[in-house]
Formats: C-alpha cells, sequence, structure tokens
C-alpha cells in the first residue's frame, strides 16, 4: 500500500503543471480507479484540502495518504508529490537556469496552457457533478446557488478565497 | 574549516526556519507565497538581484510541481546546494502537512457529524467556484488564437467523453507543444508562445493553483 502510494502520487507530481486545480482530475482518477475512496469521499477530501493554506493539490495527497494509510500514508504522498520538483529544480539550477533564456520551456508550456485551460473546466464540472448522479435534487440545487454566489463575490467584490470558502461553509451548514 | 561548516549549518537553518514561516501564511496557493519569498531572499537578504527574480519565477511557474515549493527549492539550491533545496522544501511543506493532518484527524473523529458534512458540502461549492475562476484566468492567458483554443476543446471533450486517464492527455500536451513550436521554428516561422500583451497582475495569478 505505502509504495503503491509512493508511486502513484511520484507520478502526478511529475505532470502537475498548472498548479492544484488543475491536478485534482488526475488525482480523482487514480484515486478512484485504484479503489481508495469513492468519489463522495473524495469531494469531502478536496473540500477538506480547499481549508488549508498551500497547493490544493498536495493537501489533497497529504489526505489521500492519511486516510489510506495514516499519517505515514500522508508523509509518503506529500513526498510522492514534492520529489518530481525537487529533483527537477536541482537539474533546472545546475544546466537550465544558465542558459539565460528558457526558450525549450516555453515550447513545452505553449501545448500545456491551452491544454490546462481543458483540464481546468474539466476539473470545475467533474468535481461537481453529483456522486449519485441525480441533478434534479435539492443538494445539487443548493450547490449550484453557493457555486453562483461564490463567482459573483469573486468577480465582484475580489474578496479573498479564504472568505469564500469560511461563507461556503456557514452556507452549507445553514442550506443542508 | 569548522568556521566554514558553521556557515553551512547556520544558512541551512536559516532556509528552515525562513520557508517554515512562509509556508502556512499563504492561503490561495503557491503565487500567493511568491511576494513573500520575494521579501525575505531578495529585499532583505539580498540572496537574488532583481532580474534573476523574475527569471526564477518564470521558472518556477513552468516546471511541474507547485510554484512556491518549486521557488523555494530554487532558492535552496542557490544558497547550500542540493541539502539546501532539500531543507527548503521541508520547511515549506512541513506545516502544510501537519495542519492537514490535524484536519484529517478532526474528519475522523467528527466525520459523521450532520453540521460538518453539510459546512463541507458548503466549501465543496466554493472549491468549484474557485476552479471555474482559475479557469476562467487561465483561459484569458493561454487562449489567444486558433490554435490554442481548438487544443482547449479537444482536451475538455477527450476528458468529458472518453475514460483516457488525465495522464496521459498531460504528456500528449506536452509533447504536442514541443513538436509544434520547433516545427514552426524548422519552417522558419514566428514563435509566438505567448499572447502578445499579457497584463501582468500579480493579484490575479496568485488562483492558478
Amino acid at each position: 500500500m505505502l509504495g503503491e502510494l509512493f508511486i502513484v502520487f511520484l507520478k502526478i507530481g511529475c505532470v502537475s503543471f498548472g498548479g492544484g486545480y488543475a491536478v485534482i482530475p488526475i488525482i480523482q482518477y487514480e484515486a478512484l480507479s485504484r479503489g481508495w475512496m469513492t468519489q463522495g469521499e473524495f469531494q469531502q477530501a478536496v473540500s477538506l484540502a480547499g481549508m488549508a493554506p498551500g497547493s490544493i493539490a498536495t493537501n489533497a495527497a497529504t489526505l489521500i495518504g492519511y486516510q489510506s494509510a495514516g499519517i505515514t500514508g500522508a508523509v509518503i504522498a506529500t513526498a510522492g508529490m514534492v520529489l518530481p520538483s525537487l529533483v527537477l529544480v536541482i537539474v533546472l539550477s545546475a544546466f537550465i537556469l544558465r542558459l539565460q533564456n528558457n526558450k525549450w520551456l516555453s515550447a513545452s508550456f505553449y501545448g500545456l496552457k491551452p491544454m490546462i485551460t481543458g483540464l481546468m473546466v474539466y476539473a470545475a464540472i467533474h468535481f461537481g457533478y453529483p456522486n449519485d448522479g441525480s441533478i434534479l435534487s435539492w443538494s445539487f440545487a443548493g450547490m449550484l446557488l453557493i457555486v453562483a454566489c461564490s463567482l459573483y463575490l469573486l468577480l465582484r467584490y475580489k474578496l479573498h478565497p479564504f472568505i469564500i470558502i469560511a461563507g461556503a461553509g456557514a452556507a452549507g451548514i445553514i442550506l443542508f | 574549516m569548522a568556521n566554514e561548516q558553521n556557515n553551512r549549518l547556520g544558512m541551512l537553518l536559516q532556509l528552515f526556519w525562513i520557508f517554515f514561516r512562509i509556508g502556512p501564511t499563504t492561503f490561495g496557493g503557491g503565487y500567493a507565497m511568491m511576494p513573500m519569498i520575494e521579501r525575505e531572499a531578495v529585499q532583505k537578504r539580498q540572496w537574488l538581484d532583481e532580474k534573476e527574480w523574475m527569471q526564477l519565477i518564470s521558472l518556477a511557474g513552468s516546471a511541474p510541481g507547485g510554484v512556491g515549493v518549486n521557488a523555494a527549492a530554487m532558492v535552496g539550491y542557490r544558497q547550500a546546494g542540493a541539502a539546501g533545496a532539500i531543507i527548503a522544501i521541508v520547511g515549506i511543506t512541513l506545516p502544510t502537512l501537519l495542519l492537514v493532518l490535524l484536519l484529517g484527524l478532526f474528519m475522523r473523529v467528527f466525520g459523521d457529524h450532520p453540521k460538518l458534512v453539510a459546512a463541507l458540502k458548503g466549501i465543496h461549492g466554493a472549491v468549484i467556484a474557485l476552479m471555474v475562476m482559475a479557469a476562467y484566468r487561465m483561459a484569458r492567458a493561454a487562449l489567444f488564437d486558433v490554435a490554442t483554443t481548438f487544443v482547449a476543446v479537444v482536451t475538455l471533450a477527450v476528458l468529458l467523453f472518453t475514460t483516457i486517464n488525465p495522464i496521459y492527455v498531460v504528456m500528449a500536451g506536452l509533447l504536442g507543444g514541443i513538436v509544434f513550436t520547433k516545427g514552426k521554428e524548422l519552417l522558419g516561422m514566428k514563435v509566438l508562445t505567448e499572447k502578445a500583451s499579457v497584463s501582468r497582475n500579480s493579484s490575479e495569478i496568485e488562483y492558478y493553483i
């Protein structure tokens, strides 16, 4: 179990371009297809991960590791996520940073940015889809209401994400 | 000799302490950490100058992994080699790890409480809204011609209507970008890898992560 956790998150760490939200569908795919958790448990874990500072993807990895194999699992999963950064940064710093321009990197990122955009849209749709498929339900309607209000507040008043998350938690207690 | 070793140890301790303090204060992901790292490493300690810092940011953002973690590792590596990079990453990750563990423990004990389940359902909605925001901001920066829009739409369609592991989609995007840009270069065409007039508004970037 520990070995599998490490390998899976190492793999995810290698492709976690564009930061946290774009990585959520990748983690979801691995965690669900391996039977580590159900869709509902995953959604709960990511919501919890959003409450902590730092990258939501790394936090989600920590939580999944913890729920699958305790504290050791949490440490192993987190280490898997950050290890590729460490190796790559050492390699990049040693070689590429000296070459002044990083054309090669921006070339690879050219294809990535639009793809990450698609991945993020997918993340929002997939993550929002009710786990029992019941679109015509009170809980789905309530969730859409919270999404709409949060978006309005983020765009119109540029509120800090922390305030949005705290407010949504309170709204959840009232609505559900 | 002993003095040199002391200096090195002092540097490692300093790196750890700086990033340990930055880690837990950065709500909103990696880009929120950047101004704080800049203040510590560039302004206060002059480890890097402004130009080097800008280069470091662009590299940290392009490499896989969280931009904050990458930047910390780069600063650590510059100051104290591989050991410095490891110490910096441990420093910036540890506080969040402990906090998330506490949250996990809390969930394990009170996870069935209906009020907590309801609050998490509400937060679920907020996370979706933050995802939509991230996608919207990324789209504004990344989709500037037919090709890039096409790639985004195809990616979304593939993810929605097939069961391909998203990892392969990311790898395809990575390879495709290199082939496409190098191909254009070989044909002698002008390569535009970024939107011509990108407004570098740092307060907007932070939501990417």
